[in-house]
């Protein structure tokens, strides 16, 4: 079997393959599909790809790549502020490289860059501060980009920026939130998932309690997990463990980093800094209430919003795109009717191609040459599986 | 950029500023070490793994949870896209 080499202890592997198995067959499975455990986080997705773990799990296990990679949900108007904000005399764009790459209707990061644009890979936001101080003649924008796992970064660089007075630093805030999120794909009324594999690195900031009414008001398992391959399997089995007892709660099989309450030091640092926005446009899933986070008032100075009078682009997906479906879970990126035509990871059309996290990129790498990926990739048509009735 | 590259803690730098040195894989970083230290009892840390995101120590670690998760960073092709990015970062 081919776990003998990949995981660093196969016989422990084994034998949590081997209690899923016992557990499946004690469970009472839905009628006429897989069961469906969705994994909210892209690094998760990574994983599951690069260690062949749909292929390992019995059949009647399907995970679903859910919409917790900030890059893939990037929408297009906001590549476009990017771009007007790059493209702004004098300014030094920065931005986390997987953004730079994401197309927006006038193109992305890098085309704005090849035109002459001064945008700037940035490793931390704390290297834009940097590159703020020693160019005080030039205006230095940071796109803050990402979930609750980089948010704490972003609010304690620009509080140093307010502390030391630096006037030629601001931030161009996307930052996103997971609970709401997961709120808007539970309300959905075709949401067929069947329990929640959570995120490790978002929690380690904001802990486990946000995430009760997915088992309180839904009945849904929801286990925060950890990103070896052996955390992905174990988190898999409570789920199915809950399952099969019939109860569903919130478990943290990722405790030996995510503490129940979070990081204290984090969340004041972002609750300081940022305040929810009414409404937060996601690629693929549209507007969700709540969903995003803006900078304080008291902050406006390095609010690039504020400081540059941005007027926020609205630019709806490409006709073509299914984006939206994939990132539900109700479609395989493989059925997209784009999928490896119009769009490929040299041709991305939607984000979900161009970041390593994305379930299409994912699905373009390693299907297309080994086939360790979710049974099928290769071996099922776009068609066969009656894709939307699934959702 | 949502996955923590694990480092070790090898000197404060600004205690004010919360700046701590950290080495990754044999590449010396400036870090933000304000999510994990104590006020006043930053030296406590020195010596310490840290799951670092984007320039920031977010969670102490232990040594073998810190050679795991390289072992899964390496094996995902993560760990030299990090050390390229903080080589790179903010190059023209
Ligand atoms: S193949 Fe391209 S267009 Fe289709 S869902 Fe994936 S990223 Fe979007």
């Amino acid at each position: 079997m081919k776990y003998a080499d990949e995981f660093r202890d196969p016989a422990l592997a084994k034998k949590v393959l081997a209690r899923i198995d016992e557990t499946l067959a004690r469970m009472p499975m839905p009628e006429g599909r897989p069961l469906h455990v969705m994994e909210v986080c892209g690094g998760h997705t990574h994983s599951i790809f690069r260690y062949g773990l749909q292929k390992l799990v019995p059949d009647s296990i399907e995970f679903v790549h859910g919409p917790g990679c900030p890059v893939c949900v990037l929408p297009m108007g906001r590549v476009d502020d990017c771009v007007t904000l790059a493209e702004h005399p004098g300014v030094i764009f920065t931005t986390f490289g997987d953004a730079m790459r994401v197309p927006g209707s006038r193109g992305s990061l890098l085309d704005a860059k090849a035109r002459g644009a001064d945008v700037r890979m940035v490793y931390s936001p704390l290297d834009a501060l940097e590159l703020a101080r020693g160019n005080p003649d030039r205006e230095v924008v940071f796109f803050a980009l990402g979930f609750e796992t980089t948010m704490p970064s972003t609010a304690l660089t620009l509080l140093q920026a307010a502390d030391e007075g630096i006037g030629n630093f601001s931030m161009l805030c996307q930052h996103i939130t997971i609970i709401p999120t997961l709120k808007a794909l539970l309300s959905d009324p075709h949401c067929l998932i069947d329990g929640f594999i959570g995120p490790g690195h978002v929690s380690m900031v904001i802990g486990n309690a946000g995430y009760r009414f997915i088992p309180e008001r839904h009945g849904k398992p929801f286990v925060v997990a950890g990103f070896e391959p052996l955390d992905l399997l174990q988190s898999l089995w409570m789920v199915l463990a809950q399952l099969a007892g019939g109860r569903a709660a919130v478990e943290n099989q990722y405790a030996r980093v995510v503490p129940e309450d979070g990081n204290p030091a984090a969340l004041r640092a972002i609750a300081e800094v940022y305040e929810d926005r009414e409404s937060c446009d996601w690629r693929g899933l549209g507007a969700i209430d709540r969903s995003g986070v803006r900078i304080r008032a008291a902050y406006a100075d390095l609010d690039a919003e504020r400081r540059f009078g941005l007027v926020p682009a609205d630019v709806a997906d490409p006709e073509i795109c299914q984006c939206g479906e994939v990132v539900r879970g109700r479609l395989k990126p493989f059925q997209c009717r784009a999928f490896g035509r119009e769009c490929t990871p040299a041709t991305p059309l939607g984000a979900l191609m161009v970041s390593s996290e994305g379930a299409c990129a994912a699905y373009h790498q390693y299907g297309a040459t080994d086939g360790a990926t979710d049974r099928g990739a290769s071996d099922r048509s776009a068609t066969d599986r009656g894709a939307p009735a699934r959702g | 950029m949502c996955l923590g590259i694990p480092g070790r803690i090898t000197e404060i730098i600004d205690a004010d500023r919360f700046l701590a040195w950290v080495e990754v894989s044999g590449v010396r970083r400036k870090v933000n070490v304000t999510c994990v230290a104590e006020p006043g009892r930053l030296d406590d840390l020195v010596g310490a793994w840290v799951l670092l995101h984007v320039g920031f120590a977010m969670s102490v670690i232990d040594e073998a949870e810190a050679a795991r998760t390289l072992e899964v960073l390496d094996a995902l092709g993560e760990v030299q896209d990090e050390l390229a990015a903080m080589r790179e970062s903010a190059r023209p």
